[in-house]
């Protein structure tokens, strides 16, 4: 379910890094949680964050949740596709739902996040302390 | 059932099943099915009830006729809502209020300490276990659950009489702007009605629903939440519930209050907004006119049907008329609405 390939954070993004190149999406249990995703509000290109800054927001009927970024990242490039079709974020939240990609150098960032087997076992302790 | 639970105000309660946005939009076009056993009840008997019943409310009870109902407010002596609530009468002696879950406690003790006429009140919330049918198909789904004539039952009236054989109060009121019904039972039977009402409905589109399509139900027909637009600091004409306001009734806890703001005039008003774009009004939001903040969001979320972003908010008075601009602060960005009328949505008939 979590791909390997990704790094995860304890507020439910995922980064996947190719080169200098990182990719930021939050996880399928973020968009459970969050139910249907009605707007998405992403940074604008040029956007430069320190890890662990809000870069953006997701909005759900409900609820609206802020976006952190797990590291520090210069923004390349936003998923336009998002604005017109946020529901999006709920069929494929790994996959062609990416929220924005951008350029990220600090490699010793990437070691502090979880990898996938961590994240599986963080979610399914934060399941059973909800009595789930 | 794949709920998703959350602790409400000591209940445990599903906040959508399926999806809030599926099942709002079942509601507005096939049916829904909500557990609203959480709501408490309150029964008033005996020869001087009436009186009770008109003391401590805001509508006219003398109104009514066995087996009809009316929404009203369960008043301070300020003119300030204690609870929101639905009196139903049985009889010229006996009457049956469904109130709010998180208020039935302080509704029993209100209307208890208020009670000099020697009526007798019982907190029955125990006693009744609630679900509710909603929808333009509602009836028909109903319908096959009970030998009871519903196209009898007119709407703000009720009937009693089995629903699969199990003794029912069947109301036709609703929280949704929809047509639909209420029932009223013994609890024991509350799982087993839950699913010979979901199987019965099933070919009609009829889908279980939560807290969270309640509330967006229930905001888009522009209804009250109490603790968001009415509370024990918001009087009846300022959140524009004047029609179940009913002076001429005579003397009732608050009715003095009532007429002297009735003669000073308002200074604020409930009111609704419609959003001019993409960006989400919330509960709580920071509302501006002519870049001075003048309230706040009582109630804001999309309205999923309307494919808009809406909300409730209390404006001065003189900002009250449907086109008038405002700003809401949503993340420190001021984005453009303006008032609309009430309400939002309105079923055709």
């Amino acid at each position: 379910m979590y791909p390997a390939k990704f790094k995860y954070s304890q507020e439910h993004e995922w980064v996947s890094l190719e080169g200098q190149t990182a990719t930021i999406g939050i996880t399928d249990y973020a968009q459970n949680s969050l139910g249907d995703v009605v707007f998405v509000e992403l940074p604008k290109v040029g956007a430069k964050f320190s890890a662990g800054q809000t870069i953006g927001t997701v909005e759900s009927v409900k609820a609206v949740s802020e976006i952190y970024t797990p590291v520090t990242i210069e923004i390349t490039e936003v998923n336009g596709a998002l604005a017109g079709a946020p529901e999006q974020l709920n069929k494929d939240p790994h996959g062609t739902a990416w929220l924005v990609k951008g350029k990220a150098s600090n490699a010793g960032e990437l070691a502090k996040l979880m990898d996938a087997a961590a994240y599986e076992a963080f979610i399914a302790a934060k399941e059973k302390e909800a009595g789930h | 059932m794949g709920a998703k639970m959350v602790n409400f105000g000591g209940w445990d309660m599903p906040v959508e099943y399926s999806g809030i946005m599926a099942e709002h939009l079942a509601v507005r076009t096939a049916a829904g099915l909500f557990d609203v056993s959480h709501m408490g009840e309150i029964e008033i008997q005996g020869p001087e009830a009436i009186a009770l019943v008109q003391h401590v409310t805001s509508n006219d009870a003398w109104k009514l006729v066995d087996g009809q109902i009316q929404y009203s407010g369960l008043m301070t002596d300020a003119g300030t809502f204690v609870d929101d609530i639905l009196v139903h009468r049985f009889a010229a002696w006996h009457y049956f209020l469904c109130v709010n879950a998180a208020n039935q406690d302080g509704d029993y003790e209100h209307i208890a300490e208020n009670n000099r006429f020697g009526v007798q009140v019982d907190n029955v919330g125990e006693r009744y276990s609630q679900l509710a049918i909603q929808g333009p198909r509602a009836k028909e789904i109903l319908a096959r659950l009970t030998p009871v004539a519903l196209d009898g039952i007119r709407y703000y009236h009720f009937s009693r009489g089995p629903v699969d054989g199990v003794e029912c109060l069947i109301a036709r009121t609703g929280y949704t702007g929809e047509d639909g019904f209420e029932i009223y039972f013994s609890p024991e039977h509350t799982e087993r009605l839950w699913n010979r009402l979901l199987d019965a409905g099933s070919a009609q589109g009829l889908t279980p629903c939560g807290l969270g399509a309640r509330n967006t139900l229930r905001l888009e027909a522009g209804m009250c939440l109490y603790g968001n637009e009415i509370d024990r600091t918001t009087t009846v004409w300022e959140a524009n519930l004047g029609w179940i306001c009913k002076m001429e009734k005579g003397l009732f806890l608050g009715h003095d209050a009532l007429a002297r703001q009735q003669a000073a005039g308002l200074e604020r008003i409930l009111v609704g907004f419609e959003m001019a774009d993409r960006l989400i009004a919330r509960d709580g939001y920071p509302v501006f006119s002519g870049g001075r903040e003048v309230g706040r969001v009582t109630s804001g979320s999309p309205a999923p049907f309307l494919k808009k972003n809406i909300g409730m908010a209390y404006v001065p008075y003189d900002l009250r008329t449907p086109g008038t601009e405002l700003h809401i602060g949503v993340r420190g960005q001021k984005a453009a609405a303006r008032v609309v009328k009430l309400p939002f949505y309105k079923r055709a008939k």
